[in-house]
């Protein structure tokens, strides 16, 4: 079959759905590649690399007669009406904000994948176009507010005086959000980070942002698609506090918040953006969408009255057009890839996989269009806790985890288990209390002793306190001593058998510990113990 | 100063040592002075009761040749064994060993009995009124938990070592059953407390036999690292329970140093596991069947010992994630030998160990460690896992269920949740396998379908030294060409 690449239409767009790289992969699966020519030209892809790789280069009018067309941008009328009937279209189609076009496409009739529609399930995650634009979009987000910065992100000292470090809040933890936390901490900042979502604080901390969390009397919000939801009032409130209180401390915020079907949520207001200082800078990444910054405006730069610059750029991932369209031109490989089961060059479209029911918004079938969107529900698989509706609802549900006991009943429970035992202490006769006492401690210090056992010597110390416990000939040896024939068998035979445990269990120990070495010198254990 | 106050002192001395000894073996760099410190306790103990004995004995020359002839041959024996076992054999003789634990405390107990309450000695020897009934109670809860981990040491010891089937047998209302072992023991004690007769104590070993044996056999192979570290505890406590019934501190303090010891860990395996410790140590109670269901998961890939040779030769990062089935083959010496190789021509290589590989705690550091494998190379499931997916190479070398992306994609999987080595996040993936057969959960791992994922049919051992051999001869080629030389179509 034949796939071809089409020149993006829209104004200001520098990607391209294919790069030689990825023409090269094309191929490899058995389909014929068509470029137009100059298409790769504003991601610094020259024709000649792409024939290199192994495309033909072709006018507009034969590229959108091809088979497959893989296009970034949604197609305008013209190029709808251009489509051939029944060919595959794959770009990013934003199905839900645009019922026209799906409409159009049917008409045609033409299959349609929307790249922006890849469920995120585990499996999806190499065709997820919105995830690796928005790592672009992050990353290009912080550079852009480092060059309307007019300081270093890292502190310094110097012999022309201190510099001290900036601080940037990122506000939303997503991709996005972390490839800004990200960028913005290797620049040398001190990065914060608020989000919704509790269990997203690890990842902040392991790009080296610190989390702020926002400290609400209410249920954690457990996210079931992946994406973070709206909130409620209260929390909305305590945020609100947060941010004001940040906005007069930080120099740069990086906004990322978007939930999906919906208006950006406002988070920074205007009194807070008055709040900074003059020469501090806000990226508001959602800007398209409203925005979450009050005054930012899409696609443009702003400078309030106290001086604050507000970029509203959106097409911020395009401004890294190569990466931008090797990520891309790769996701759209790894769909691909899933379309051609036998890697032969032919495109075989399977609705019973749940990653191309979501994608496929239109499945054009003996001249007739039919309108797959919106498709079915997908759970996701990084769920964090909570409860689940999945989809095949026959299977028994894992049971939920048991939430940990609270603070308060454990010490009650601990001090009751105390008591009872006192208590019994106190009733038994005299050798009894003394005995408990011993194995008291005895099982407090056994618990304490090993408490930081390291993991590969988890074989050794229970070898070793195997042997320990053929201490119990301790007790036959005390046995053997009576004259009663039959008690003597009995404890001899346990003499015997606790005899093989104590010898065979220190010497196979020992046998392994002598197995223990390491490359470093330094760190050898005493060669002979 | 009498020979009992030496003998007390002796004692306090050694359980110092005991618990210098468990302290040590926590840490690399004091493990070898922990078996010391163990070995010393031990000696310590043992001459001070030997001694004690003797002093006592009404029937001193009997008494020494018994003792001697069954130390002296109880020693032989054991070294023997620690000798010969090989290091993959280790599982099955540690639960044997504490099966002999366990059967010892029976035997105590049972001699106990014999001396206080069948002989009537118990005014002789000091037990009177409610202290009688005491030790009544010790003799029996000592010989029930003796003979739990008697049964139950040498069911996990026959699982081990194969000589029955792993998969945990599943008796109707087999919880039912558990419990009502125990409410019937408890029923017993109180009976043989208020008259010791002989049918009790008959009936409560009878019946802590069969529930030591139906405990463990319920208890599925995957888990087996888990009931080992059980059993330990269990054979603590065993011994704890008759230092109550022989008034002995020495016993008390080391059993119960063992069995919490021994609980802990396996506390922290389970944790591991995402398991519930109290399931397993009840004996996979509440655990339900996996559901069935086959699902299609496509056609797996080959790859052939050439093909993965030059990939490993071409890799910048590799990691080899080692599971039973390594140790099965005994293929940790060529493994070792595959890392030095790599790691000599500039490859960086680690191994990712999951906390339940092999069948034992701890059970691929000891084969690597065996194999001189340098353990700082060699990393935990949470030290490597961020980094698989920067990685060229992961060889999964008999492992199975820990690396299976199951148990983090799919809800319904029986091994849901457990966590595991991402390795399918890795740039290529061989997988070292016998067949295409279910590992030890019995579930089928959609690792093999993937497309970063090749598979390695064979004897992991032999593959490995062939994937040598094919590295050594293209050492000597490196430079002019080697693809054409390593690549013979699959």
């Amino acid at each position: 079959m034949l796939i071809a690449v089409p020149r993006e239409s829209v104004a200001g767009e520098t990607r391209v759905a294919a790069t030689p790289v990825t023409v090269r992969q094309l191929v490899g699966l058995g389909y014929e590649v068509l470029v137009e020519s100059g298409a790769g030209t504003s991601s610094a892809f020259t024709d000649e690399a792409y024939e290199e790789a192994g495309a033909r280069l072709g006018t507009a009018a034969q590229v959108w007669a091809a088979d497959v067309i893989l296009k970034v941008n949604k197609p305008d009328e013209a190029e709808v009406q251009a489509l051939r009937d029944g060919a595959v279209l794959i770009a990013m189609l934003s199905p839900a904000l645009n019922p026209d076009l799906i409409a159009a496409l049917a008409e045609r009739p033409v299959t349609a994948l929307a790249m922006d529609a890849v469920p995120r399930i585990s499996r999806a995650q190499s065709m997820d176009v919105l995830s690796s634009m928005a790592n672009i979009a992050g990353y290009r987000a912080v550079v852009e507010s480092a060059h309307e910065f007019g300081r270093f992100f890292t502190g310094q000292v110097t012999a022309a005086g201190k510099v001290p470090p900036a601080k940037v809040l990122v506000a939303g933890a997503g991709v996005a959000g972390l490839a800004a936390i990200g960028a913005a901490s290797s620049l040398g900042a001190i990065v914060r980070a608020t989000d919704p979502r509790p269990e997203v604080a690890d990842q902040v901390r392991s790009l080296g942002g610190e989390y702020l969390p926002v400290v609400v009397e209410e249920e954690a919000q457990a996210s079931t698609d992946g994406y973070a939801k709206a909130t409620s009032d209260r929390y909305d409130e305590a945020a609100a506090k947060l941010y004001a209180q940040q906005a007069a401390d930080v120099d740069i915020i990086i906004t990322t918040a978007l939930v999906p079907g919906r208006p950006a949520p406002r988070l920074i207001t205007a009194a807070d953006v008055s709040a900074m200082r003059p020469g501090s800078v806000i990226v508001d990444m959602a800007a398209a969408q409203g925005g979450n910054v009050e005054g930012s405006i899409a696609g443009q730069r702003v400078v309030t009255a106290n001086g604050v610059t507000i970029l509203g750029y959106t097409d911020l991932a395009g401004r890294l057009p190569a990466q931008a369209s090797q990520l891309y031109g790769t996701n759209v490989v790894n769909l691909i890839k899933l379309l051609t089961p036998s890697k032969d060059g032919q495109l075989v479209l399977d609705l019973d996989d749940v990653v191309q029911r979501s994608m496929t918004v239109v499945r054009a079938k003996d001249g007739v269009g039919e309108v797959l969107w919106p498709p079915p529900p997908v759970q996701v698989s990084a769920r964090p806790g909570g409860s689940l509706q999945q989809a095949p609802a026959a299977r028994p549900e894992p049971k939920p985890a048991r939430p940990p006991m609270r603070a308060a009943a454990r010490v009650a429970s601990v001090l009751t288990a105390i008591a009872a035992f006192g208590l019994v202490d106190a009733f038994a006769p005299d050798p009894v209390p003394r005995h408990f006492t011993v194995l008291m401690l005895a099982i407090v210090i056994g618990y304490y002793v090993i408490g930081k056992v390291a993991h590969a010597l988890h074989t050794p110390l229970m070898s070793v306190t195997n042997a320990v416990s053929g201490v119990i000939v301790v007790g036959a040896l005390l046995q053997v001593g009576t004259d009663d024939r039959l008690i003597q068998i009995l404890a001899g035979t346990a003499i015997l058998l606790a005899s093989i445990n104590i010898f065979g269990g220190f010497a196979v120990t020992h046998r392994m510990l002598a197995m223990f070495t390491t490359d470093k010198p330094a760190a050898k254990p005493a060669k002979e113990a | 100063m009498s020979a009992g106050s030496i003998a007390t002192a002796a004692y306090t001395v050694a359980s110092l040592l005991f618990i210098l000894s468990l302290a040590g073996l926590s840490k690399h760099t004091s493990a070898k002075h922990g078996w010391t410190y163990g070995v010393a306790g031990m000696a310590i103990a043992l001459a001070a009761t030997i001694g004690l004995t003797v002093h006592d004995s009404p029937v001193r020359g009997t008494a020494v040749a018994f003792l001697v002839i069954a130390v002296l041959a109880g020693a032989a024996i054991g070294l023997w064994r620690a000798r010969v076992v090989r290091m993959t054999g280790m599982p099955e003789l540690i639960a044997l060993l504490h099966s002999f634990v366990g059967l010892a405390a029976v035997l105590v107990g049972w001699a106990s009995y014999l001396e206080v309450e069948q002989n009537g000695s118990g005014e002789a020897g000091g037990f009177t009124g409610s202290l009688l009934r005491i030790h009544h109670a010790e003799v029996f809860i000592g010989v029930f938990i003796g003979a739990v981990t008697f049964t139950g040491s040498i069911v996990a010891n026959l699982k081990l070592s194969a000589r029955i089937k792993s998969s945990p047998l599943m008796l109707p209302g087999k919880n039912m059953l558990n419990v009502g072992a125990l409410v019937l023991f408890a029923v017993l004690t109180v009976v043989f407390v208020g008259h010791p007769s002989l049918w009790a104590i008959v009936t409560v070993t009878v019946l802590a036999l069969a529930l030591g044996w139906h405990l463990v056999v319920s208890i599925g192979g995957g888990d087996m690292p888990v009931v080992v570290s059980m059993l330990n505890s269990y054979s603590g406590w065993a011994a704890a329970a008759s230092g109550f019934l022989l008034d002995n501190d020495l016993l008390i303090v080391t059993g119960a140093l063992v069995g919490s010891s021994g609980a802990y860990l396996s506390y922290l395996m389970c944790t591991a596991m995402n398991r519930s410790f109290l399931s397993v140590i009840s004996g996979g109670f509440g655990l339900e069947a996996p559901g069935g269901g086959e699902k299609e998961y496509g056609e797996h890939r080959e790859t052939s010992v050439g093909e993965t040779a030059s990939m490993l030769a071409d890799a910048s990062t590799v990691v080899i994630t080692p599971g039973y089935g390594m140790a099965v083959a005994q293929a940790q010496y060529p493994v070792a030998e595959l890392v030095r190789t790599l790691r000599e021509r500039g490859v960086d290589v680690r191994f990712a160990v999951h906390p339940v590989a092999g069948r034992l705690p701890g059970h691929m550091n000891v084969l690597l460690a065996e194999a001189k494998v340098p353990y700082d190379i060699v990393l935990e499931m949470d030290e490597i896992n961020d980094d698989l997916a920067t990685t060229d190479v992961v060889l999964v070398i008999g492992a199975n269920d820990t690396v299976n992306p199951a148990a983090a994609d799919d809800p319904t999987s029986p091994i849901a949740g457990m966590p595991v080595l991402r390795v399918w996040e890795a740039a290529h993936v061989v997988v070292f396998k016998r067949s295409m057969a279910t590992g030890y959960a019995g579930v089928q791992n959609p690792l093999f379908f993937r497309d970063n994922t090749q598979m390695l049919f064979g004897d992991a051992r032999t593959q490995v030294e062939h994937i040598l051999h094919a590295l050594a001869s293209a050492g000597t080629t490196a430079r002019t060409g080697r693809e054409a030389e390593l690549d013979p179509v699959p």
